[in-house]
């Protein structure tokens, strides 16, 4: 068959003779464009900038100049825009449609925040101008230190981890650093639920700890007997997401708190799910000694494709004082930084990386919330666990929620509800594409067979809600009334139809090479 | 609230399909000592005015960058970003969409993270690059931990002139593990003490250039030695944009380059966000032990090309505690960024860009040189360079800051007791002629 450069048929007759997905000449379809990789657009003498002509002065290079080839190709300003344009539009989006990733808390992201955070005064500063100049930056983080820890009723907070894990990568080395400090040198190990993120035992094993996991009962909770038989004087603590990753809250969390208190050892939990408890509960009232509060979930700075993100991590009286540097304090009127461990009141464990943390999503999250308040807050809390609480309640004669009674802000199915129906949980996401919805988390958490995990958010309408119940409602009974093929092929009205990781996997092309042009080449 | 679209009769409707009474009833699950009586006591919800007159009020209270002769560096660069940039990366698709795990409708960010690694190999002169991490720093720090996975090594040589955030970022990282950090003397002489510090236990020897005195190395002879003794080498950088000018580490031996991405793109933001670049050799015991996200080319259902994120069976969410690293979410929308400014710089551009940049700081470098008792310390520097003055280095940039001169930063604010005359200067794109001058005459009159 004749193919273009693209491999593409050239003739239409091709691909309707070939009986496959109707093909275009030019690879784009209607206000969908095809676009090529900017290697194989843009050239090295294109350039989308203008700068003045260099004075060609002797260089102080030392010798040093560049002679390896730099290969970079540019685009004018008019090309760049309508290459990322055109690709921005392969993608789903939340401004674009409900995101039900379990998990990641994908709510609204208010424009307010945007433009917050390019204030000259906070986009447009250096982290090492002197502190006269950059009062009201300490005092954002300050600011923000304070909401922090009101909200969870902790004493301290390090504001300097840069996303979730890297909070709890924070904490766990605060627990480390104040059993050292305390010589309980033998108390290594940490209990970590099967329904765990992947982040919690892979953080734990960063700290120098083994992991010991422990099952879930047949509610979904941690199995009381099997975790109190795991309790011993080598246990360093517990780390535990709370609302769980099941979506439910751990009704014995109390009890937790202090058993692994009693054995002398600290409880780290995951403030992954904070969402749901925001305003309403303060996990320092449940005997917690150290959590991360991922700012791009429950605090709304936006995902960005996969960050940044932003960890704070508020840390109970006993591990307060092992907090990394830097940390600002308040001083009178002013804000001053302490950056170095010799400078600090107690005993840190250490830096975590340069500078004082992830400021353009302080600000952000600062903005979010004074928007809301205390007020807010609460009822951001509260909707998103009715709006979870209404999915859960509504589909459950048609889908199998994987445990009985009330969810949080999370409603956790299993794939019960497709067994016999040859359609797997992959393919159930897949046909959610091609009704225009991003799937919701699939295949976690662990403990449950072919897992969804739906979290709509508290900023979805009871219409988008229903929309979207319905759809799932119908899909459930198209994969009940025999339809596999549908789900199996799936999707076919996205940009791509299902991408072969497999492949990706065990032939990787990682980069853009001149070769992959010629392979192109010669294959016409 | 503006975000909160349900009215109370949602609400109360919503209930009724559930079968609840209250909203209390959907929390029953917490425990008492968890239930609160009324609101925890913060401010109550505001308008978008009275959020915006408060956060313009803190905003208000620094100076920024652009308002003064600025010629801070030290890890974080003010460069100029075309409007483009900012415009792209706030367009809905990339700004709210998350990670890319439905690859069939996230192909818009898994081809500019596609782009984006490509472009990370060619500046450092690597063959392979991940999606991001959080910064330099920690990309340092993992990369250390890296080269004790491949070599099966413990021992790790820091230069003492590599920025002491990522020093210290390092051995946070490697604290509770086996590898054990040394650091030499810090100062802006060579790297001959590095290559003796090398030997058979060895895992890697990690360099900066342009190191964090400003001064530029020249890794050949460093990576010789760390090879003969089947050590790797690490080359970390700040400075992204001095790739478009002085030789790639990739060419100069090193077998891992990592460092700050901040200055294309991304802006200053007071520290962070910012976004890590992290390269290696196309060696199959690296990539295998890369720590980070990576996308990869594949082909969909009717073999057209696509991108997936891939090689994940090095990662948390699949490997657990045995993963190569803990890192989730990366920098996404920096790295994105950074991808869209490379591509309107491009070749032309990040080279035409580069040279501008060392020639300000080459002029700038004469105008302190010919002050009475300042002096250059670099023979080879980039966009940066360190001299000494005849005074404490922290009460002349305070003395400076009070005139609007944004002068650079005390080593000694890195390197606390040490250094006390020594001040780091960088210049880039955006300093004037004038600039210059108002530096010079300023810092004359507070000598």
């Amino acid at each position: 068959m004749p193919m273009n450069t693209q491999g593409r048929p050239t003739r239409m007759a091709d691909n309707i003779a070939t009986g496959g997905y109707a093909e275009t000449t030019s690879g784009s379809k209607g206000l969908e464009q095809a676009e090529p990789l900017i290697y194989e657009r843009g050239s090295a003498e294109q350039t989308g900038v203008d700068l003045p002509e260099p004075k060609c002065t002797p260089n102080r290079l030392g010798g040093l100049a560049r002679q390896s080839e730099l290969g970079l190709p540019g685009l004018s300003e008019p090309e760049t825009m309508r290459h990322y344009v055109r690709l921005s539009r392969k993608n789903y989006a939340i401004d674009l449609g409900l995101y039900p990733l379990g998990s990641c808390t994908m709510k609204h992201n208010p424009r307010l925040n945007e433009k917050m955070a390019r204030l000259p005064g906070f986009a447009d500063v250096h982290p090492m101008q002197p502190a006269s100049t950059v009062q009201g930056a300490y005092q954002v983080i300050g600011e923000l230190a304070h909401w922090l820890m009101t909200l969870t009723g902790m004493p301290g907070v390090a504001m300097s981890p840069k996303a979730g894990a890297h909070g709890e990568f924070c904490g766990m080395m605060a627990i480390r650093a104040k059993l050292d400090a305390d010589g309980q040198t033998h108390r290594r190990r940490v209990l970590v639920p099967e329904s765990a993120h992947g982040t919690n035992p892979a953080t734990a094993v960063q700290c120098g700890f083994t992991v010991d996991e422990i099952p879930a009962d047949d509610t979904g909770r941690v199995d009381m007997e099997a975790f109190k038989a795991k309790l011993g004087d080598d246990v360093a603590g517990i780390m535990l997401t709370n609302p769980n990753t099941c979506g439910l809250f751990e009704r014995d969390i109390r009890e937790i708190a202090d058993l692994i208190h009693e054995a002398g050892g600290y409880f780290y939990c995951d403030g992954a799910n904070f969402n749901a408890i925001v305003g309403r509960v303060r996990p320092g009232d449940l005997g917690v000694d150290a959590m991360h509060i991922n700012l791009h979930k429950t605090f709304s700075t936006p995902h960005g494709g996969g960050g940044p993100g932003s960890g704070p991590t508020v840390l109970s009286e006993a591990l307060a004082p092992h907090a990394p540097v830097p940390y600002v304090v308040q001083n009178g009127n002013d804000w001053e930084l302490v950056e170095h461990e010799a400078d600090a009141a107690g005993e840190p464990f250490g830096r975590m990386a340069a500078f004082h943390g992830q400021m353009g999503m302080f600000t952000r999250a600062l903005t979010y919330m004074m928007s809301h308040g205390s007020d807010g807050l609460k009822q951001v809390a509260e909707d998103a666990v009715l709006n979870a609480n209404y999915i859960q309640a509504r589909l459950k004669h048609v889908m199998t929620p994987a445990f009985d009674g009330v969810c949080m802000h999370e409603a956790l199915f299993d794939d019960r509800f497709l067994e016999g129906t040859g359609v797997t949980t992959l393919d159930f996401a897949k046909a959610m594409i091609d009704e225009g919805y991003h799937p919701m988390t699939m295949y976690f958490p662990l403990v449950v067979h072919g897992a969804m995990l739906i979290e709509p958010t508290e900023t979805e309408s009871k219409s988008g809600l229903d929309r979207f119940i319905d759809v799932l409602e119908a899909l459930s009974l198209a994969a009940k009334a025999g339809e596999k093929e549908r789900f199996q092929a799936a999707p076919v009205h996205a940009p791509t139809k299902r991408l072969d990781e497999t492949r990706a996997a065990r032939q990787p092309v990682l980069r853009w090479t001149p070769s992959t042009d010629d392979e192109l080449q010669a294959a016409e | 609230m503006r975000y909160l679209p349900h009215t109370d009769t949602d609400r109360k409707d919503m209930l009724d399909a559930i079968g609840v009474a209250s909203i209390d009833d959907l929390f029953v699950d917490v425990p008492d000592a968890g239930r609160l009586d009324g609101l925890i006591d913060l401010p109550l919800k505001q308008g978008e005015l009275q959020v915006e007159r408060a956060m313009s009020a803190m905003s208000s209270k620094n100076v920024s960058a652009s308002s003064v002769p600025f010629f801070v560096g030290a890890g974080a660069y003010k460069h100029h970003i075309p409007s483009t940039v900012d415009h792209l990366i706030q367009r809905s698709e990339f700004l709210t969409a998350y990670t890319p795990y439905q690859p069939e409708i996230s192909q818009g960010t898994l081809q500019t993270l596609f782009e984006f690694q490509t472009q990370v190999a060619q500046l450092t002169g690597m063959d392979v690059a991940n999606a991001s991490m959080y910064d330099g720093s920690t990309a340092c720090a993992e990369a250390v931990m890296m080269a004790a996975r491949v070599t099966r090594r413990m021992k790790a040589v820091m230069a003492g002139n590599v920025h002491p955030h990522y020093v210290e970022a390092s051995k946070t990282l490697a604290k509770y593990s086996d590898v054990e950090i040394e650091v030499t003397e810090p100062g802006l002489g060579g790297l001959e003490t590095l290559i003796n510090a090398i030997d058979d236990e060895t895992a890697c020897v990690v360099v900066q250039t342009p190191d964090v005195f400003g001064q530029l190395h020249d890794l050949r002879a460093i990576s010789e030695a760390a090879h003969a003794k089947g050590a790797l080498v690490i080359a970390a950088f700040t400075e992204v944009v001095s790739l478009g000018l002085i030789e790639a580490p990739g060419a100069m031996g090193a077998d891992i380059a990592v460092g700050e991405g901040q200055s294309i793109g991304v802006g200053l933001n007071f520290g962070g966000p910012y976004v890590g670049l992290f390269a290696c050799k196309d060696d199959r015991r690296f990539i295998r032990q890369m720590p980070g996200r990576l996308a990869g080319e594949t082909v969909d259902a009717d073999g057209r090309r696509g991108f997936v994120l891939t090689l994940s069976t090095r990662e948390q969410h699949i490997r657990r505690d045995k993963a190569t690293s803990n890192i989730c979410t990366n920098a996404g929308l920096c790295s994105l960024a950074f991808t869209i400014h490379m591509t309107l710089l491009g070749e032309k551009g990040l080279k035409q860009m580069a040279v501008i940049n060392h020639e300000t700081a080459c002029s700038l470098a004469d105008a302190l040189d010919g002050i009475d008792g300042v002096e250059v310390l670099n023979d080879a520097f980039f966009n940066e360079f360190a001299v000494r003055l005849p005074k404490n280095a922290n009460e002349v940039v305070d003395a400076l800051a009070k005139v609007g001169v944004l002068a650079g930063v005390p080593a000694s604010r890195l390197f606390p007791g040490q250094f006390e005359d020594v001040l780091l200067v960088a210049a880039t794109e955006i300093n004037t002629d004038e600039d210059i001058a108002i530096f010079d005459k300023a810092l004359r009159s507070v000598l």
